[in-house]
């Protein structure tokens, strides 16, 4: 088994599905011959041809558009947007045509295509490159939105995400596409859309995130372990559809949970998690749902990246609030 | 220095005039059958939208969008496909459907309020009815980048109006057409109007208008494939013109762009008051080139209408319109199916709301 970093496992996946499926297509700005600015697409041109492997123009409406075109003549094309903040150029696309073609044709036609980003903040970058766009794509009925946290999951994500029969959002968690080396298996294997995965169990209280923050989250656990609070630690994984009975078992057996999230706080995906605990456990909470997320701002230029972006330390003080409620 | 970097015409086609005449070199080839069938496609889709406008005005469909005067845009260009080419609508063209063998049932469920309209039957490849202006050029461009990759000898027919011309996906589609030599025919409806907006510039610098522009058909240069105008109440010229477009793509030669053009003899929509600013003396104009008039003096020409004929076609299409509206009042739509066809399968979520709306 080689031991690979997200973004290796990204290309893995692709690598995998392009040799089994013939009509997988990998398209966006510069993943050919340039193997994409993270290098996700690095030597699948080479491998598979300019025919298999397309550098489009720079146009992400375009590149949605046409992958929905290719979509519903049976192409499966995994489009690349480079940035999470160029996504928005393309929404219409994805809200207005992607997500709705199997419900406006009852089924008779359907657009299953995947659109992948780097997505999120903590990498000193540009403005426009940081955003954690997910609420907006969970919001839209027809898309499916997942998001990894480790280089196994995205390797088992990407190919269930390319063998689904629905559009899928696949958020790349930039910030640690090369922080992590974990075993992957050289085959090709999925992980289910649509399960979360319980990270660390606990009986003190549940802590919930995806992504980047999933890492900030068992930071977190770790040093409340020290104190002798026992946390669970839940990686959500895919956001739409969300594996509702993992989460509300976790916190019915805690009675504590905590939401932790880069995205803004108001109406970010901890809302309707912290919604749905109410709805179906209120009288199993020890403590009031809190979450630790950005905040309600524009994501700040990279000098007060660090002061937006939750931390070990947020986190912490969250766990002594429900903790000492 | 200084030189002339690049020079560029545009060409327009007229094979049949407003009286009738027929321009010989022009002519296309067709058999008096095809020259019929093309007149009774035509005459079917006008006693549609007449039956629609009277089944709007009575409450029995929702609002509705008409597609009187653009007849000829519609039949010319769907009569020169080939079945395995696939058609992008937007949304005033509604005998493309029924071309595609899509029954009048499914048009008027679908203007009716229900999606169970839009369920083609398959291998009539075409696309739904499509409302956000522009969007479906790239579809077209997509679908048509997948046949050219599949080695398939198809194309694609994609229509938009005007005021498509305006949207960002209309030129992104434009590009990607041209970068990848895809084998897509953009028909552009220029029907003068969108809502109230006419589409020149005239004296105001001030908007009111979609370009400054002389022709739409030469935007298609700015990206590298040729642009051709067309009469578009000429049923002749645009079969011609979109025939010779779609062979040329077929061919693995590219894309072209043609406007058709044309003029919207009704209202935007059935919400639509056009009375609030038309000039009533230009529409009175153009109601005089109208396509089925000009086409009907045409084939009168060459012997092959009569009012006996005529009495034959609208009957037969009258008997078609009000079989499909007997057809649609009948359908009841599943309130369940709102859920069903959202995913392939039902997620957690719509599965706890389907049995709670049941419930």
């Amino acid at each position: 088994m080689a031991k690979l970093t997200i973004v290796e496992a990204v290309k893995d996946a692709l690598d995998c599905e392009m040799a089994r499926d013939s009509s997988v297509i990998v398209l966006g700005e510069d993943v050919g011959v340039d193997g994409g600015v993270f290098r996700a697409t690095d030597g699948l041109q080479k491998k598979y041809g300019e025919r298999r492997v397309i550098d489009t123009p720079l146009a992400e409406s375009g590149i949605v558009g046409t992958s929905i075109g290719m979509a519903i003549q049976g192409l499966k094309p995994v489009a690349e947007i480079q940035f999470d903040g160029f996504t928005y150029p393309a929404l219409d696309q994805l809200f207005s045509h992607a997500a709705r073609i199997r419900n406006r044709t009852r089924g008779k036609i359907t657009c299953p295509l995947v659109v992948r980003f780097p997505y999120g903040g903590g990498i000193r970058a540009l403005e426009h490159h940081n955003e954690s766009p997910e609420t907006y794509f969970v919001h839209t009925a027809g898309l499916k939105v997942v998001i990894p946290s480790n280089p196994y999951d995205t390797k088992g994500l990407l190919i269930a995400a390319i063998r689904d029969p629905d559009p899928v959002i696949f958020m790349e968690p930039k910030r640690i596409y090369r922080a992590i080396r974990d075993e992957v298996p050289e085959n090709a294997y999925t992980v289910e859309i649509g399960k979360a995965n319980v990270l660390r169990e606990g009986t003190d209280l549940t802590i919930i995130s995806w992504g980047a923050m999933v890492r900030e989250t068992q930071k977190a656990a770790d040093a409340a372990a020290a104190q002798g609070v026992r946390a669970e630690v839940i990686d959500v994984r895919t956001l739409s559809p969300c594996d509702w009975d993992t989460i509300l078992a976790s916190v019915q057996k805690t009675g504590r949970a905590i939401i932790v999230h880069e995205a803004p706080h108001t109406l970010g995906f901890g809302a309707e998690i912290a919604a749905r605990i109410q709805e179906k456990l209120l009288l199993y909470l020890k403590a009031p749902v809190q979450r630790v997320t950005g905040y309600d701002t524009p994501f700040p230029y990279f000098k007060l990246e660090d002061a937006y972006l939750p931390n070990p330390e947020r986190i912490g003080k969250a766990i002594d609030q429900v903790m000492k409620f | 220095m200084q030189k002339t970097a690049a020079k560029f015409t545009v060409k327009y086609v007229q094979v049949v005039d407003e009286k009738g005449n027929v321009d010989k070199k022009l002519e296309p080839k067709l058999s008096d059958k095809e020259l019929r069938d093309l007149y009774k496609w035509m005459v079917l889709e006008r006693t549609f939208d007449n039956t629609a406008i009277s089944l709007q005005r009575e409450g029995r469909i929702g609002t509705y969008a008409s597609s009187l005067g653009e007849e000829a845009v519609h039949v010319g260009s769907v009569f020169a496909t080939k079945d395995t080419d696939w058609i992008f609508p937007d949304y005033r063209e509604h005998v493309a459907f029924l071309m595609r063998n899509v029954p009048v049932k499914n048009l008027l469920l679908h203007w009716g309020g229900s999606e169970d309209g839009m369920a083609l039957p398959e291998k009539s490849n075409i696309m739904p009815v499509c409302i956000p202006v522009g969007t479906q050029t790239l579809h077209g461009v997509g679908s048509a980048l997948a046949m050219k990759l599949k080695n398939q000898k198809s194309a694609t027919l994609t229509f938009i109006g005007d005021a498509s011309t305006s949207t960002g996906d209309f030129h992104e589609g434009l590009n990607f057409a041209g970068t990848f030599v895809t084998p897509s025919v953009i028909i552009i409806r220029n029907n003068h109007w969108a809502i109230s907006v006419p589409t020149v510039c005239h004296d105001s610098e001030w908007g009111g208008c979609q370009t400054r522009a002389e022709t739409l058909a030469q935007k298609a240069i700015g990206y590298g494939f040729e642009g051709v105008q067309v009469d578009g109440n000429d049923v002749l010229a645009v079969y011609s013109v979109v025939k010779q477009a779609l062979d040329k793509a077929r061919d693995g030669k590219g894309p072209t762009l043609i406007e058709c053009v044309t003029y919207r003899l009704g209202p935007h929509t059935t919400a639509d008051d056009p009375t609030r600013y038309q000039d009533p003396k230009i529409l009175k104009s153009w109601l005089e080139k109208e396509p089925l008039k000009r086409f009907q003096l045409y084939l009168k020409k060459k012997k092959l209408w009569d009012d006996k004929f005529e009495a034959a076609v609208k009957a037969e299409a009258k008997r078609i319109v009000n079989q499909g509206v007997a057809d649609a009042e009948k359908h009841k739509p599943q309130p369940t199916d709102m859920f069903d066809f959202v995913y392939k399968n039902l997620t957690p979520n719509l599965k706890e709301q389907r049995d709670g709306w049941q419930s």
